[in-house]
């Protein structure tokens, strides 16, 4: 008999759908309140560093450069006090097979694929990550179908997404484009259900794995170049799962003092959710739109539990504009010779200015580039901006700077600043929504729970404790 | 018109606005859910504005109203952004001007 494809059939049946998508059981690693055993889930994957180095090897990815930025350094010197300004490096993952560090978590969560006898794959992504699963699936001999956001209601495509859906399409995939709505979520799971395909999830244990690489690779390269670990590495953040592969390839290389920072686009104001508001973005990742929702609830994304919680692993959160991310990928391309995609920069203009609190012979690493091409550049999308009547003009991003109303460009270099986002508001936030999630009666929170919040957040039991005291 | 085995693209509403249940800001409730694909058209002959079935890239069966015939990319590098020019000449100057 036929199953029933309307949406709250599909919708019931998720769990099911989602236990043949993976292969994987995540009830066996809840506790049944809230805590739940991470470690063994990301153990269990069953990949070790040298595991997924191996897989990567042999499918073009990893081993990228890192390259010094000696004229950006240079740059941002002329902004520091006497002594002062990082020097700055770039991890070019633009070099991977399909152009960004998504290759990464591709490669993995497709060599998982194929090993447990999955004819295809399919990915939920409007990002990067659409072409880096669709070339591993070239590259591995299965097939591929992405489902992307990508449309408003008048049918006009962010171009963006427009260049990723060409690519995935390059590489041999389907592509399934959609209008504004979670409700992608339906189609996916339809669509899983009816090809029985493997749901190479962003934030699978496998995805996440694949990323441990490139922290350790950080490590590595900075003392074979440097002889010491960087005192900083800028991860952008969107869903997590960069931050949290970093850091956790950085841990394994014994690189446990350089100080993790995220960054993301501030979109404040925007909703993420709105047709109207969709096309007044004028960048689609590496935002907070993706970023603080995700940091603080990972769980609501495409899989039961998420293997991308980076609020575990950050030290530090802080915000960039549009405007300043346009301007410094305008200088990479200008001062350095590299062009590419603006999305990866997020971390290079939070990095330009985070260089100026520390001493000339600190080192900061950002953990990625990514690939540019039509749609995906500043130019079309500034001009994009501009057709949607977003007013883009140079000015002081700090004090003008409205998210779908304008993009202010700096007016000098030294106008571009971060701004430090209150991080224990998110982790406060994190424990409130996992509290309410899992044991809302706070009388019944178990120790292993309060231990594992503490984790979750990167602070001890007091700081749960304090939290939970203003429930 | 389109014949057998042409490559097309398709559009189809996956939720009329009345269906949708999900949490969702006021305009997005307004629309449908709409989505495209593409693939080999497995009708004998078809004229744009037809449902029609198509046989996808992974070899999936779709059906939708046909909308283009041998669909290409039009996505572009943009038109000119004045601010581009102004940035490339003031990071020079910030960097290299004023030294010998």
């Amino acid at each position: 008999m036929a199953l029933a494809k309307d949406y709250a059939s599909v919708m019931g049946r998720s769990n099911d759908i989602m236990k043949k998508a993976l292969g994987l059981d995540y009830a066996t690693y809840e506790s049944g309140s809230v805590a739940f055993d991470y470690d063994s889930l990301m153990a269990d994957t069953g990949y070790t560093l040298e595991e997924i180095n191996k897989i990567q090897s042999k499918t073009a990815v990893g081993n990228t450069p890192l390259i010094e930025l000696r004229n950006l350094t240079a740059l941002s010197r002329k902004y520091a006090k006497p002594g002062y300004g990082a020097r700055i490096f770039a991890k070019d993952e633009a070099a991977n097979a399909s152009g960004s560090f998504k290759a990464r978590r591709a490669a993995c969560a497709v060599a998982h694929a194929k090993k447990l006898g999955y004819k295809g794959v399919i990915a939920a992504t409007s990002g990067n990550y659409g072409a880096a699963v669709a070339s591993q699936a070239a590259m591995q001999g299965l097939k591929c179908i992405v489902v992307q956001e990508c449309f408003d209601s008048n049918g006009v495509g962010q171009p963006e997404i427009v260049e990723k859906a060409r690519a995935c399409e390059a590489y041999g995939a389907e592509v399934i484009q959609l209008t504004v709505g979670p409700e992608l979520f339906y189609t996916f799971l339809s669509v899983l259900e009816d090809t029985g395909y493997f749901n190479a999830s962003l934030y699978s244990p496998f995805g996440i794995a694949g990323i441990e690489t490139l922290g350790y690779e950080i490590a590595m390269q900075c003392r074979e170049l440097l002889g010491k670990d960087p005192e900083m590495v800028v991860c952008t953040n969107a869903g997590g799962g960069m931050m949290t592969g970093t850091a956790r390839g950085l841990i394994k290389a014994g690189a446990t003092n350089t100080q993790l920072v995220a960054a993301s686009i501030d979109l404040t104001g925007l909703h993420m959710a709105s047709d109207a508001q969709f096309n007044k973005k004028s960048c689609t990742t590496g935002h907070t739109g993706f970023g603080v929702p995700y940091a603080t609830d990972p769980d609501h994304s495409d899989v039961p539990r998420s293997a991308a919680r980076p609020l575990r692993y950050m030290d530090r959160y802080v915000t960039v504009t549009q405007g300043e991310v346009m301007y410094m990928t305008e200088a990479l391309a200008n001062l350095e010779g590299l062009e590419r995609g603006p999305a990866g920069n997020t971390a290079l203009a939070a990095a330009f200015s985070l260089a100026q609190d520390l001493p000339e012979d600190a080192v900061i690493v950002i953990s990625e580039t990514e690939y540019t091409g039509a749609g995906k550049h500043v130019q079309p999308q500034l001009s994009f901006a501009r057709e949607n009547g977003i007013d883009i003009h140079f000015g002081d991003p700090a004090t003008e700077d409205k998210p779908g109303v304008n993009v202010i460009l700096p007016m000098t270099p030294g106008h571009i600043k971060y701004k430090e986002a209150d991080i224990n508001r998110f982790r406060a936030s994190l424990i409130k929504k996992a509290i309410k999630a899992h044991c809302p009666d706070v009388t019944k929170l178990t120790q292993a729970d309060l231990e594992f919040l503490a984790v979750e957040v990167k602070r001890d039991v007091d700081f749960v404790k304090e939290v939970i005291a203003t429930l | 018109m389109a014949k057998k085995g042409d490559w097309v693209r398709i559009h189809a509403t996956v939720l009329k606005a009345e269906e949708r249940t999900a949490k969702l800001p006021e305009d997005t409730q307004k629309c449908d859910l709409e989505m495209w694909t593409k693939g080999f058209l497995q009708d004998e002959t078809a004229e744009i504005g037809d449902m029609v079935t198509v046989e996808t890239a992974v070899g999936r069966l779709e059906k939708g109203e046909l909308i283009e015939v041998n669909p290409y990319w039009s996505h572009s590098y943009g038109t000119f952004v004045p601010e581009l020019v102004q940035i490339d000449k003031q990071l020079r100057e910030a960097l290299f001007g004023g030294e010998e």
